[in-house]
C-alpha cells in the first residue's frame, strides 16, 4: 500500500510501520469520460474526498481496493446525472464527515472556517491602534535614521 | 563494544549539557567568573561525545551489526552503503540523535562566533543552548535509545523502508534540521537578553545572522521534502498540506516573520517584545514540528497512546520550555517599551503588516492541522482538513502580502515616502500585469479568475525587488550584502508565486489504460505506450515500461516509469518518469497490470512546477547572501558588559 504522504519526516515510519501492507504503489483507474466536463466534475470530486482507509490520501491518488470501488460509484452516479453536491452527500450519508477534506460549515466547524476572517479583522484594529501610537510619539523621536544601511 | 561505547558518550554528553546550562545560566547570574570561563570547555566536550555517540551508530550500520535493535529494524546487508549511512536518521531514534548533533554543531558555531560578544552575554546564550540539549538528551536516553540490544541478534535487518531509499530524501532531514535546530540560537539569544534584562538594537544586530542562517536551511530542507514527494510518492503532487508538511511550514512561516520583525528591531530599537515572542514561537514550532510528528500524534490521537512514556515527556518538556520562556517574557517585556514613533506609510509600517500576515497566516494552518484532532478529542465526530480548506484560507494571508511587499520595500523608515516612488511603483506594476495577460492569455489560452491576480502580484514583487539595486549599481554606489540578499530572497517569493500560479491554474492531468502499441493525447502531446519489460536492481525487481512522447510528430522524450519490489519489506514502490519540455513537466507513472497487456498509466503536465523548487533555492541564497554580511560580521562588544543581570534597557 502506498502510504507514503505522511512519511515526509521519517521518523513517523516507526509509529506507521505496523501499517505497512505490500499493496499497489498507486491506484491509476481510467479517468476518462464521456464530456470533459464531466471529466473534470470526476477529478475534482476525486481530489476532494478521502480514502478511508488511509492516512491521508484522496480517493483520486488511494491504491486500496475501496477507494477504487468508491470511484467507481462516483463515476456511475455522475453518469446517472447526479449533481456533485448529491455525490457527497451520498458519501457522507455513507462515511460520514471524514470522508470530506473540505469541511462543510456547521456548527461545530464554524470556528475553524472563521478563525482566518477573525484573527485579520482583530490584528487589523490592533494594528490601527499601534499605527496611530506610533505616528504620535514621532513628534518626540529625534533619533536619526541610517540611511546607510537600509534594512 | 562500540555500541556500549555510543551509549556510554551520550550519557556524559548529558551531563556536560547540564554543566554548559547551569554555568552558562548561574555564572553570570552570581558573577562568578571562573563558572562562565567553564561554559566553552563544556560545549567542546558535548560536541565530541555527541559525534562520538552518532560515530559508532553509523559503525553499527555500515558494519551490519544487527545486535543493535535500531539497526536491526532499519537496516539490511543488501542495503547500498549510501543507504547504510543514510538510514542512521530513518527513524525516531537516529533522528533524535542527529537533532542532538546539529545542536551540538550550532552551540560550537555560537562559542566561536560569541567571542566578539560580552562573555556574560555569551554565556548566558549557550547556557540555554545546554537546557535545549539536555531536554533531547534525556529524552533520547530514557526512551528512544538508539543504542539497545537485541538478544539474539537478528539474523538481518528489516530494511530501511524503500521509500526512503533516495538521494533527496536521505539529505532531506539534515537540512531540515538545520533550519530547526537555528532556531534554537535565536531563541537562547531571546532567553539571555531576557535573563539579562537588557535589549537593544545590538542584540538584534547579533541575533539576525543566526536566524536567517537557519530560515534558509529550513526553506531548502522544506523545499527538498517537496521535491521528493512529486517525484517519488508516485501521484504527481508537491504540497498536500498534510500534518507532516504543516509541521515544517509553521515554523518557516514564523521564522520568516522573526527575520522581518529583527530588521525592525535592529534599525529602530522597536517591537522588541514582539520580537521576543517570535523567536520563543518559531522555536516552539519547531520543538512541536519535531516532536508531535514523530510522536504521531499529529497523524493519530490513538498512537499517542502507542507508547504514553514518550508522550508524557514530550508535553512535560514542551510545557517547560516554552511555559519558562514565557514566564521570563512576562517578567521582563514590562522593560521593553519603546518611545520611537513612525508615520503610517513608513517602512515599519509595512513590515507590521508582513508579520500580522504571516503570523495569522501561520496561525490559520495551526488550525487546519489541529482541527481533526481537537474535534476528535472533543468528541465532536471526525472531521477531515485538506487541500479544498487550506488553499483558500492561505490565499486570504497571501495575496495581501504580495500586494504589500512592493510597496513595503520603497517605504523609508520613520517617515513613510511612498509619493517618491509613485512613479516607479506604477510602472513596475505596469509591466506586471502586462506580464500576466501574456502568461494567461497569450501562452495558456485559459486561467481562473485569480490566475492574472497572482501572476500579476509574482511579477510586481519581481519587477518592483530589481528597482533599487538597479538603480544602486546604476549610479556606482555600493549595494551591501544585506541589501542584496533582501532583493534575491524576494525574487525567489516572486517566482514561487507566478510558479505556484500557473501550476493550480495549467495542470493537465489523465489517468489513462492503454495497451501495447496504443497512444493518448494530452495537451498537444502524444504519449504512446511500448509495452513493459522485467528490471532488476541491488534489492528490488520490478517492471519498467517505455513510453514515447511525440508533440505533432516529432520526439519529445522517451520516458521510462518502474514499478518496484522491494526484496525485504515486499513493499511496492512507484517510480515516477519525468521530462521537462518548453517549461512543463511531463510526468508519468505506471499504474495496474489490467490484464491482456493493458496498463494503467497516469498522465501529468505541470507547467514551471520546477521553478517553485528553484525559487525556493533562490529565496534561500537570498538569506545566506544576507546573513553574510560584514555589517553583522564587525559587530564589536561594548567594553563593560552589564554583570551581573542589570535591568532596564539602553535609550534608543
Amino acid at each position: 500500500m502506498r502510504r507514503t504522504r505522511l512519511l515526509r519526516l521519517p521518523g513517523v515510519l516507526a509509529v506507521l510501520a505496523a501499517l505497512a501492507l505490500a499493496r499497489g504503489a498507486l491506484a491509476v483507474d481510467p479517468t476518462e469520460m464521456p464530456t470533459p466536463e464531466l471529466e473534470q466534475r470526476y477529478l475534482a470530486l476525486t481530489h476532494e474526498l478521502r480514502c478511508m482507509q488511509c492516512q491521508n490520501e484522496t480517493l483520486a491518488d488511494s491504491p486500496v481496493e475501496l477507494a477504487a470501488d468508491l470511484r467507481h460509484e462516483i463515476r456511475d452516479m455522475l453518469l446517472a446525472g447526479k449533481s456533485d453536491a448529491e455525490v457527497r452527500a451520498f458519501m457522507v450519508a455513507r462515511y460520514g464527515d471524514f470522508i470530506l477534506f473540505r469541511p462543510r460549515f456547521t456548527a461545530r466547524t464554524a470556528w475553524l472556517w472563521l478563525a482566518p476572517g477573525v484573527l485579520l479583522l482583530v490584528g487589523a484594529l490592533v494594528l490601527g491602534r499601534v499605527l496611530r501610537q506610533r505616528a504620535a510619539l514621532l513628534p518626540q523621536d529625534l533619533t536619526p535614521v541610517d540611511e546607510d544601511t537600509p534594512n | 563494544m562500540l555500541p556500549e561505547l555510543g551509549h556510554f558518550a551520550l550519557i556524559l554528553a548529558l551531563l556536560l549539557a547540564a554543566l554548559q546550562a547551569f554555568f552558562g545560566i548561574a555564572g553570570p547570574a552570581l558573577g562568578r567568573e571562573r563558572w562562565i570561563a567553564a561554559v566553552t570547555p563544556a560545549v567542546a566536550g558535548q560536541f565530541v561525545m555527541v559525534a562520538t555517540a552518532v560515530g559508532c551508530l553509523a559503525a553499527a550500520f555500515i558494519g551490519d551489526d544487527f545486535s543493535v535493535r535500531y539497526v536491526a529494524s532499519n537496516s539490511n546487508s543488501a542495503l547500498p552503503l549510501f543507504y547504510r549511512v543514510t538510514a542512521l536518521w530513518g527513524a525516531h531514534e537516529g533522528s533524535l540523535l542527529l537533532w542532538i548533533l546539529l545542536l551540538a554543531g550550532w552551540t560550537v558555531a555560537v562559542a566561536v562566533g560569541a567571542a566578539r560578544l560580552p562573555r556574560a552575554f555569551a554565556a548566558r546564550v549557550l547556557g540555554v543552548l545546554g537546557v535545549v540539549s539536555f531536554g533531547f538528551l534525556l529524552f533520547t536516553l530514557a526512551t528512544s535509545n538508539p543504542f539497545l540490544r537485541l538478544d539474539p541478534p537478528a539474523g538481518d535487518g528489516a530494511d530501511l523502508n524503500p521509500i526512503l531509499q533516495d538521494p533527496a530524501l536521505a539529505v532531506h532531514p539534515p537540512i531540515l534540521y538545520t533550519g530547526y535546530v537555528g532556531f534554537a540560537v535565536a531563541f537562547a539569544f531571546a532567553c539571555a537578553a531576557m535573563l539579562e534584562g537588557r535589549l537593544d538594537q545590538e542584540w538584534a544586530r547579533w541575533t539576525r545572522p543566526w536566524t536567517t542562517t537557519a530560515w534558509a536551511f529550513l526553506t531548502c530542507g522544506i523545499a527538498l521534502g517537496s521535491f521528493w514527494a512529486y517525484y517519488e510518492l508516485g501521484w504527481g503532487g508537491f504540497w498536500f498540506w498534510d500534518p507532516v508538511e504543516n509541521a515544517s511550514f509553521m515554523p518557516w512561516l514564523v521564522g520568516t516573520a522573526l527575520i522581518h520583525s529583527l530588521a525592525v528591531t535592529d534599525k529602530r530599537g522597536l517591537f522588541k517584545s514582539w520580537t521576543l515572542l517570535l523567536a520563543i514561537l518559531a522555536f516552539s514550532l519547531s520543538m512541536l514540528g519535531t516532536f508531535l510528528v514523530r510522536s504521531g500524534v499529529l497523524v493519530s490521537v490513538h498512537s499517542f497512546a502507542a507508547d504514553p512514556a514518550r508522550g508524557i515527556f514530550i508535553l512535560a518538556f514542551l510545557v517547560l520550555m516554552i511555559g519558562g520562556a514565557l514566564a521570563l517574557y512576562a517578567w521582563r517585556a514590562p522593560l521593553l517599551k519603546s518611545t520611537a514613533g513612525f508615520e503610517f506609510g513608513a517602512r515599519e509600517s509595512f513590515l507590521l503588516f508582513n508579520n500580522l500576515l504571516l503570523v495569522i497566516a501561520a496561525a490559520t494552518v495551526f488550525a487546519g492541522t489541529l482541527a481533526p484532532l481537537i474535534s476528535d478529542a472533543l468528541k465532536l465526530g471526525t472531521l477531515s482538513v485538506g487541500v479544498p480548506y487550506f488553499n483558500p484560507t492561505f490565499m486570504l494571508t497571501m495575496l495581501p502580502l504580495m500586494a504589500l511587499l512592493p510597496l513595503g520595500i520603497h517605504a523609508g523608515w520613520k517617515r513613510g515616502r511612498l509619493s517618491d516612488s509613485t512613479r516607479v511603483l506604477l510602472l513596475t506594476l505596469a509591466g506586471a500585469v502586462i506580464f500576466a495577460l501574456t502568461l494567461c492569455f497569450g501562452i495558456f489560452a485559459h486561467g481562473a479568475v485569480l490566475t492574472p491576480v497572482g501572476a500579476a502580484l509574482g511579477a510586481w514583487v519581481i519587477l518592483a525587488s530589481l528597482v533599487d539595486p538597479l538603480d544602486r549599481w546604476r549610479r556606482g554606489l555600493s549595494l551591501s550584502r544585506a541589501v542584496l540578499g533582501m532583493t534575491v530572497a524576494h525574487i525567489g517569493i516572486g517566482l514561487a508565486v507566478i510558479a505556484l500560479t500557473s501550476v493550480e491554474s495549467f495542470t493537465f492531468e489523465r489517468d489513462v489504460a492503454l495497451g501495447s502499441g496504443a497512444s493518448t493525447s494530452a495537451a498537444g502531446y502524444e504519449f504512446r505506450f511500448d509495452g513493459v519489460a522485467p528490471i532488476e536492481g541491488p534489492n528490488y525487481d520490478g517492471v519498467g515500461a517505455t513510453i514515447t512522447v511525440t508533440r505533432g510528430g516529432a520526439p519529445v522524450a522517451v520516458l521510462k516509469p518502474q514499478k518496484r519490489q522491494y526484496w525485504v519489506q515486499h513493499q511496492l514502490t512507484t517510480v515516477t518518469a519525468i521530462h521537462m519540455s518548453r517549461g512543463n513537466n511531463l510526468l508519468v507513472a505506471l499504474g495496474d497490470d489490467l490484464g491482456a497487456g493493458r496498463w494503467s498509466i497516469r498522465i501529468q503536465i505541470r507547467p514551471l512546477v520546477t521553478l517553485i523548487w528553484l525559487a525556493a533555492l533562490i529565496m534561500a541564497i537570498g538569506g545566506a547572501v544576507a546573513a553574510s554580511d560584514r555589517r553583522y560580521r564587525t559587530a564589536r562588544a561594548p567594553a563593560a558588559a552589564p554583570l551581573p543581570a542589570a535591568a532596564g534597557e539602553q535609550p534608543t
